[in-house]
């Protein structure tokens, strides 16, 4: 299996298990790279990417661009608050006239759950999905899961509980699907009202005690509380969330063996983990991030090699 | 295809030997000079290179090895996925005298690459090239070797393969020419 079996990475749900591998084994190079004196490679220095973000985000945003620029491969950005998008265009006049401007990749967040996979069928670039809505965030599932792999080896078998608004998060979703075809167990964690209703058909276990899902499991990836997607109050206070579903040392410290503590970010500190835990030695935030970089170079690298000349 | 052997075992062992009292004339204790092989080929040629030396010189020498897939000039210009070996590079390369090693020299492409790989760890004094196999007449590009263990004259068709004991059970090179092609 030396190529990816999708044209476009709209979500973790089309990617095999042998996808999964590879995104991987490109990942551990691209990780030796970024980690040179010079941290650049000139592999993609005849394509043009277009990031276009129509909702906020930093980090992801960031992590796109430097992996991008790390391939050699020229960049144009675009944030839906200074643009047409404003005046009322649509979705797919905006980008077919990017895509005018011979862009060769798309890396697209919006705040619409199918918008990566509606623009994928009807544009000839390549598209990457980076978070629509409250579906999918498919380059997050796969750091993720490739920081629990460096960390402990492998991901098959191991036991992850995502603990949090598991009902607003794309991460989550993806971080599902993703584990589970690497061979995981998966444990959702949170108020009844942030836990959709069939999860459990995804075949993931549910509990509503942090402390019980603590000790079952290796790793624990805590989500941060989404306060711009509660319209409506789904618990009673933030105080409440972090006393019931709030990491800290205690805590931690009170299980009988070392898991991995995991945060996509942004951090809400003292709300869903607290500084001691975020800073502790268990947490991976940080390696995260970094592996952040390669898994995108090595997205960016392998769909690129489709592009036709 | 019909194959030829181009060296048997004991002349690659020949081979080997002269060119690391070669290296040793220009490089002396290779206090200063580290060998650096191409993945995936040249790696093979590295450890032959090294266990020699080391039992000339009675000192252990600095030797790595150098992934060049993201430097090729062929990304999205062949069928197939250009995917990377692991780059092994423990130490600097900052002002020493780097002997850069592959099997076969053929267009000279791999070696062009394989210079820009180098240069992102660094400012070597010197670079040198050390080829088992040289595929004269067939460059795309000005580059020629320093050090050769063969020179052989081959037609685009042909294919040299370079055999290990390690990894195909034999040490050869052979060269495989179409049949009727004489």
């Amino acid at each position: 299996m030396n190529n990816l079996s999708v044209d476009h990475l709209t979500g973790i749900r089309d990617l095999t298990n042998e996808d999964i591998q590879l995104i991987f084994k490109m990942a551990d190079s691209f990780k030796d790279v970024i980690n040179r004196p010079i941290k650049k490679v000139p592999s993609l220095r005849d394509i043009t990417i277009a990031n276009l973000f129509f909702e906020n985000s930093t980090r992801t945003r960031l992590s796109f661009e430097l992996a991008e620029k790390r391939l050699s491969a020229d960049i144009v950005n675009f944030s839906a608050s200074s643009s047409s998008v404003k005046k009322g265009e649509t979705l797919i006049d905006t980008v077919n006239n990017i895509l005018s401007m011979k862009v060769d990749m798309v890396v697209m967040r919006h705040p619409n759950p199918g918008a990566a996979h509606f623009l994928s069928q009807r544009i000839s670039a390549k598209v990457i999905n980076a978070g629509d809505g409250t579906h999918e965030h498919p380059t997050q599932a796969l750091l993720d899961a490739y920081s629990i792999r460096e960390e402990l080896g492998d991901v098959s078998g191991k036991k992850v509980v995502i603990v949090g608004d598991i009902l607003h998060s794309r991460v989550a979703l993806s971080n599902i699907y993703c584990l589970k075809k690497l061979g995981a167990e998966v444990m959702v964690c949170g108020p009844t009202t942030l836990i959709p209703k069939h999860i459990a058909d995804l075949g993931v276990s549910v509990s509503h005690n942090l402390k019980e899902a603590l000790a079952w499991c290796d790793v624990a990836n805590m989500l941060r509380i989404q306060l711009e997607r509660q319209e409506i109050n789904f618990f009673p206070s933030l105080r409440e969330y972090s006393m019931l579903f709030g990491l800290n040392k205690q805590l931690l410290d009170s299980l009988d063996k070392r898991i991995i503590v995991m945060h996509p970010g942004p951090i809400n500190r003292g709300v869903e983990i607290t500084s001691e835990v975020a800073d502790s030695d268990q947490s991976i935030i940080l390696n995260q991030v970094e592996n952040g970089v390669a898994i995108r170079m090595a997205i960016i690298y392998l769909l690129a090699s489709k592009i036709e000349r | 295809m019909e194959k030829q052997v181009i060296l048997n075992a004991k002349q690659i062992e020949l081979t080997i030997k002269r060119l690391c009292h070669e290296l040793i004339e220009s490089h002396d204790d290779f206090k200063n000079s580290v060998i650096i092989g191409l993945q995936p080929r040249g790696v093979q040629v590295v450890a032959r290179l090294k266990n020699e030396l080391e039992s000339i010189l009675g000192h252990s020498i600095q030797c790595g090895n150098l992934d060049i897939t993201f430097f090729r000039d062929d990304f999205r210009r062949t069928e197939k996925q250009l995917l990377p070996s692991v780059t092994n590079l423990d130490f600097s390369i900052e002002n020493k005298k780097v002997v850069l090693v592959d099997d076969v020299l053929y267009t000279g492409r791999t070696i062009r690459a394989g210079l820009d790989a180098l240069l992102t760890f660094g400012r070597p004094a010197k670079v040198e090239l050390l080829i088992l196999i040289d595929r004269r007449f067939s460059r795309d590009l000005p580059i020629q070797a320093d050090y050769h263990g063969k020179s052989v004259d081959t037609l685009k068709m042909e294919r040299v393969s370079v055999d290990w004991l390690e990894t195909e059970g034999i040490d050869q090179v052979l060269l495989f020419t179409k049949e009727g092609n004489e």
